[in-house]
């Protein structure tokens, strides 16, 4: 795991909000085409992790690299975002009043997505073959002319998915992709993420188990802001700082045991 | 009132002996005291048409001083035409003065004093003299001091001149600039005395000393209308604050439940005076505040019941009914009180206390600043120390959990809102002491407290106090210099800049409700 | 795969309609019944009655730029009162110089200059000579200055009740500065007393039938043009910053420029409104800029139906003509009116007219023809995908 491997690189971010620090000394890096899997109890800082790298909460000491040598840390929103850095809330944020076509449409990746471009731009017919191949890979392929405000949790999710990959970027975080979804969404879920993972790296943020048993190749553990152990899921479970603090209770432990 | 007259007759006869000692100088050397005839003479002159007599009567009357002359004099004046009644009004003026400066009232007192002190006449020095050697009060002998010194200072007597001056630099009188600065000029003419360089040396150095005094007073003065400005504010916004920070619900009516109060401080005060005795009328206001949280409360329970929570998380939509209903609320109460009624304020909260020379501090805002400061504190209390609070605290940052924990959610919204209304109530009974009772009371000061809400930042009320102190002293900081509406205008462009680095105001809660 | 259209589009088919409709009725219409000979006849158009329309019309155009910011954007602005101001004033400037010696005092300056006893023209007013300076100027100051107001609102990243209060506070300031009498804008009189128009008399009611004409014009093509932006790629970008700023920022673009763009046009349009304006009623003063007239420019798109351009300009002539007819035989009332407005468009009818409208269609019309699908349909589709 060498830095120039890697995709992004953090090292020593701090994050204080009135003086809770969300996140404390923090050292964390993603390689090219690694499905990371990111866990921790409630206030760990996984959130806090992800708007860190993509430009929404600006750490008060540390550095932010992405790929090879860009710096984050001065760029705002939205340039990120077109350096290649996709992400996916944690509770779907669509355009409601938008079909679910026109979301897809503003969320594909463009040489410009200044005014005048979008004034005047048209979609070419590329354009709109990936737009409909996406709508395939996301399952939404007969909604396309519906209102993305009268689709289901799922649907919804999903869609932002699709929105993330549209805009082809090099790495794709998910904040808890499959809250609120049937076992069965769940899963296709989990086989959508390791299908994107062969080409994109993703960052994934889930407390559901075995959801994170299904999709994860390496696990990092936060809590109170600090890694406390990385590793593959297994080594992971078996580590007992992890069991203390994030398992917690007795009784959940004791699944844990028994399910290892 | 008949002790005052004895006490009058009393000072007048005790007076004699120093009247008769100036009089000895005066142009006229009269030596003894004139008989009675003589002043029935004089008062029969005054009316005579004749012109020299008639300023002749005037001068002897006024050397006279005897302020029972006063009834009949009103009887002459009544019945003269209109030069002799100019003619008498100085004399009545100066008799009148020099009555009230025995009188019980310290501010009447006081402005008899400052009155005889511009009249010039050197004929009232004795008064002052006597009526100084009688008086305890601070304030009351500074203006006589003050009159006393203004009248020498006009005087033909160079060392009277001279001391006059040196006493109006050591009481740092700003009355007595104009006078001083003529005196400079005087000496400043080419063909000035050595007496007249003298003097205006002694007037210099006394314009200095003034001068120093008015601008610390000048800003102490600046700083006392800031705090006064800002406590008005402060209780103003607090309501506001309370409702956006707590409810997310931006009331433009909050202008006319303020508005509502003024009024029923207003009916409060006609009740008084048409139903109980008129010695409870001074306490009519203590009555008006309870009265005017009551009813701008109700008014506000019943907008949040009717309006409001229909448009919780619709902000915008909501700033846009409650304008409406401000619309109506404005045009009932121009339909039903008319235009413009006002309110007495009571005896105890009329006048003010003086801090020092140039410095006077009005009950009424004075009692405006207390009235924000136990808001805050009972507003913190009731929110910090009550179970109430704790609930209402709950339902503000976790509406869901709240009520999932069994609390009321909607209850506690009612209630907050009634709360935050009740605040606007009383904060329009505390505006009818500083102005009129009008129907687009609200609409003054609504656009500012918005702006200290949102300078504030939402939520914290520690933000609502400083953001309204700063704006409250901004504003009365600027106004000197850049007057009132360039002050503003200054004003909406420093909040802007200051959004600039803090988009969600000075105090914000950070952290992942921050977007929510 | 062809694009699909959006059901919200597809019945602006029926809104291109209405609109050629309208805009024959407006153009030809009016003009065309003002004009008949005979002035007694019961569909005969008076002056009065064709002026009063011309200028509905103008704050129909103010409406359409604001229901880009407010309907579309959800960006509430309540301090449109201003740039409309702005507009107005520019040609008020320029019409007050054009009087020249037929003023009351006879002076080559405007009155209220010779009443304030200003003994020279300020500069500021000299290149308003030039009328097409001040047609430049009643478009373009607006214009700038909603762009830098709007640059340090949004950059900061200003929104929603913060964004509106501000505009307000622009607005009891802009109305507070007019006021005075040393800014040299005419005071609370403000700016009146018109003679003429590039050597048209304004009293000729040929002058302001052309006027009316020119105004039918402009709010067309302030439609076209509002169409053309709804209908873009940007349109829809727009759209998507009221429903998810955050999404759209994540997107890749950035909600602050975007926003910068509208509120700009729709200054634009509320100056060319208010230059439209003051030819037609001859008068301009503080009291039409100020908080209130600013808020009430909002109401007029809320009563029409915000999110929908025929809806916004509606509500302007609706609104308005209400007011008139309104303040003319019950002038206590109006107040309560509109009051009342202001809570019944937002709680009983929150679409608007053109909302309201619709829904009784829809309950006319079968329901069955729907384009909105249900729910279970979508989901299978969901699990097809896998």
């Amino acid at each position: 795991m060498t830095e120039r491997g890697s995709i992004i690189y953090l090292e020593g971010v701090t994050v204080d909000y009135d003086g809770f620090k969300a996140l404390n000394c923090l050292n964390f890096i993603v390689n090219y085409n690694e499905l990371r899997v990111v866990i921790g109890p409630n206030g760990a800082g996984k959130t806090t992790l992800l708007d860190v790298i993509c430009g929404k909460t600006k750490p008060a000491e540390g550095r932010v690299i992405f790929g090879r040598d860009v710096d984050l840390l001065p760029l705002r929103e939205h340039e990120i975002v077109q350096l290649g850095i996709g992400r996916k809330f944690q509770a779907p944020s669509i355009y409601n009043n938008l079909t679910v076509w026109e979301n897809l449409d503003l969320s594909l990746k463009r040489e410009s997505k200044g005014v005048v471009a979008t004034l005047l731009g048209k979609s070419s017919a590329a354009e709109r073959d990936r737009i409909g191949r996406t709508l395939d890979t996301i399952g939404l392929g007969d909604c396309a002319r519906q209102r993305a405000g009268s689709l289901s949790h799922g649907q919804k999710q999903w869609l932002e998915i699709g929105m993330v990959i549209l805009q082809d970027p090099q790495l794709i975080m998910v904040d808890e992709p499959v809250a609120g979804m049937t076992d069965k969404e769940t899963e296709q879920t989990g086989l959508l993420l390791q299908s994107l993972a062969e080409k994109h790296a993703i960052i994934v943020i889930e407390h559901d188990m075995a959801f994170v048993r299904q999709i994860a190749r390496t696990v990092t553990v936060l809590h109170e802001g600090a890694v406390i152990c990385e590793g593959p899921v297994d080594k992971v479970q078996a580590d007992p700082k992890v069991q203390e603090i994030y398992l917690g209770h007795r009784k959940q432990k004791n699944a844990h045991a028994a399910a290892g | 009132m008949k002790s005052v007259l004895s006490m009058v007759l009393l000072g007048a006869v005790s007076l004699w002996g120093a009247g008769q000692a100036v009089g000895a100088e005066g142009p006229r050397g009269t030596t003894a005291a004139p008989p009675l005839s003589f002043i029935d003479k004089a008062l029969t002159d005054l009316s005579s048409g004749d012109q020299a007599k008639q300023d002749a009567a005037v001068l002897l009357l006024s050397e006279q001083g005897d302020p029972g002359l006063l009834p009949k004099l009103e009887e002459i004046r009544d019945n003269a035409d209109r030069s002799v009644r100019l003619a008498i009004k100085p004399l009545m003026d100066l008799l009148k003065n020099r009555a009230n400066l025995a009188s019980s009232d310290a501010d009447r007192r006081r402005s008899a004093a400052a009155d005889l002190g511009s009249s010039g006449k050197p004929v009232v020095i004795p008064w002052l003299e006597a009526a100084l050697a009688g008086e305890s009060n601070r304030w009351v002998r500074y203006t006589i001091e003050e009159s006393l010194a203004l009248i020498r200072l006009a005087s033909d007597n160079p060392d009277d001149k001279i001391n006059a001056a040196a006493k109006l630099g050591e009481l740092r009188s700003p009355n007595a600039v104009p006078a001083l600065k003529e005196l400079l000029l005087q000496a400043g003419a080419t063909d000035a005395t050595d007496q007249q360089k003298a003097l205006a040396n002694t007037a210099r150095i006394a314009i200095e000393q003034i001068d120093i005094q008015a601008s610390w007073a000048n800003a102490f003065e600046t700083i006392f209308r800031g705090i006064s400005l800002s406590s008005i504010l402060l209780i103003m916004s607090l309501g506001l604050a309370i409702v956006f920070g707590l409810m997310g619900v931006i009331n433009m009516a909050h202008g006319e439940l303020m508005m509502i109060g003024a009024y029923a401080t207003f009916v409060t005060q006609e009740c008084f005076k048409a139903y109980l005795p008129a010695g409870l009328f001074d306490y009519y206001f203590f009555m008006s505040m309870p009265v005017s949280f009551c009813a701008a409360a109700l008014c506000g329970l019943i907008l949040e019941a009717t309006v409001i929570r229909f448009l919780y998380g619709r902000p915008l939509e909501t700033m846009l009914a409650t304008w409406g209903v401000s619309l109506v609320l404005i045009q009932a109460a121009r339909v039903y009180f008319g235009d413009l009624t006002s309110v007495v304020a009571p005896s105890w909260l009329s006048g003010g206390a003086q801090v020092m020379v140039g410095v006077y501090l009005p009950y009424n805002r004075l009692f405006i600043i207390v009235l924000s400061i136990l808001c805050v504190a009972g507003i913190y209390f009731l929110l910090f120390r009550t179970g109430v609070g704790l609930r209402v605290r709950a339902v503000m940052q976790n509406r869901d959990m709240s009520s999932c924990l069994g609390i009321p959610t909607r209850k506690v919204d009612a209630y907050t809102f009634a709360f935050g209304s009740g605040l606007a109530g009383l904060a329009g009974c505390a505006l009818t002491l500083i102005g009129n009772v009008e129907p687009g009371l609200g609409q003054n000061y609504i656009v500012d407290s918005f702006m200290v809400v949102v300078t504030g930042g939402v939520g914290k009320l520690m933000g609502t106090i400083v953001a309204s102190l700063g704006i409250g002293g901004l504003n009365k900081l600027l106004e000197p210099s850049f007057g009132a509406v360039y002050g503003k205008v200054l004003i909406l462009v420093l909040v802007i800049l200051f959004l600039q680095r803090r988009p969600s105001g000075l105090f914000t809660i950070k952290g992942r409700h921050a977007d929510a | 795969m062809n694009e699909p259209r959006n059901n919200a589009q597809s019945t602006q088919g029926g809104e291109g309609l209405l609109f050629w409709l309208a805009g024959l009725v407006l153009l030809v219409g009016l003009p065309v019944l003002n004009v008949l000979p005979d002035p007694e006849s019961w569909v005969h158009v008076s002056d009065f009655t064709l002026n009063r329309f011309g200028k509905f019309l103008c704050f129909g155009i103010l409406a359409l730029g604001l229901d880009l910011i407010w309907g579309y954007t959800g960006i509430l602005s309540l301090g449109h009162g201003v740039f409309f101001g702005l507009g107005a004033y520019a040609i008020g400037m320029h019409l007050m110089l054009t009087i020249g010696t037929e003023s009351v005092y006879g002076s080559a300056l405007p009155d209220f200059m010779v009443w304030n006893q200003v003994k020279e023209l300020p500069l500021f007013w000299k290149p308003f000579y030039s009328f097409g300076v001040a047609l430049a100027g009643a478009v373009l100051v607006p214009t700038l200055f909603a762009f830098m107001f709007g640059f340090l609102a949004f950059r900061s990243r200003i929104k929603g009740v913060y964004f509106a209060i501000i505009t307000q506070a622009l607005a009891l300031c802009a109305w507070l500065v007019f006021n005075r009498n040393e800014t040299n804008l005419g005071g609370t009189n403000g700016l009146t007393d018109f003679k003429q128009l590039l050597g048209f008399r304004l009293s000729e009611p040929g002058t302001q039938r052309a006027l009316y004409i020119l105004t039918v014009l402009c709010l067309g093509a302030a439609y076209v043009v509002c169409r053309r932006i709804i209908r873009s790629r940007a349109g829809r970008v727009l759209v998507a910053v009221r429903d998810s700023e955050q999404r759209v920022l994540f997107s890749g673009y950035s909600p602050a420029n975007y926003k910068l763009f509208v509120f700009v046009v729709s200054a634009a349009l509320a100056g060319l409104a208010g230059a439209l304006y003051v030819p037609q009623v001859g008068i301009i003063t503080p009291a039409q800029i100020g908080v209130l007239p600013s808020l009430e420019m909002v109401i007029w798109v809320a009563v029409g139906g915000r999110g929908t351009l025929v809806g916004a300009a509606l509500g302007a002539v609706g609104v308005n003509w209400a007011r008139s007819v309104l303040t003319n035989y019950f002038p206590e009332l109006w107040p309560f009116f509109l009051g009342g407005l202001f809570i019944a468009v937002v709680l009983l009818f929150p679409d608007g007219l053109v909302g309201l409208f619709a829904r009784m269609k829809e309950k006319w019309v079968a329901s069955g023809l729907g384009t909105r699908k249900s729910l279970p349909a979508s989901e299978a589709g969901g699990q097809e995908a896998q």
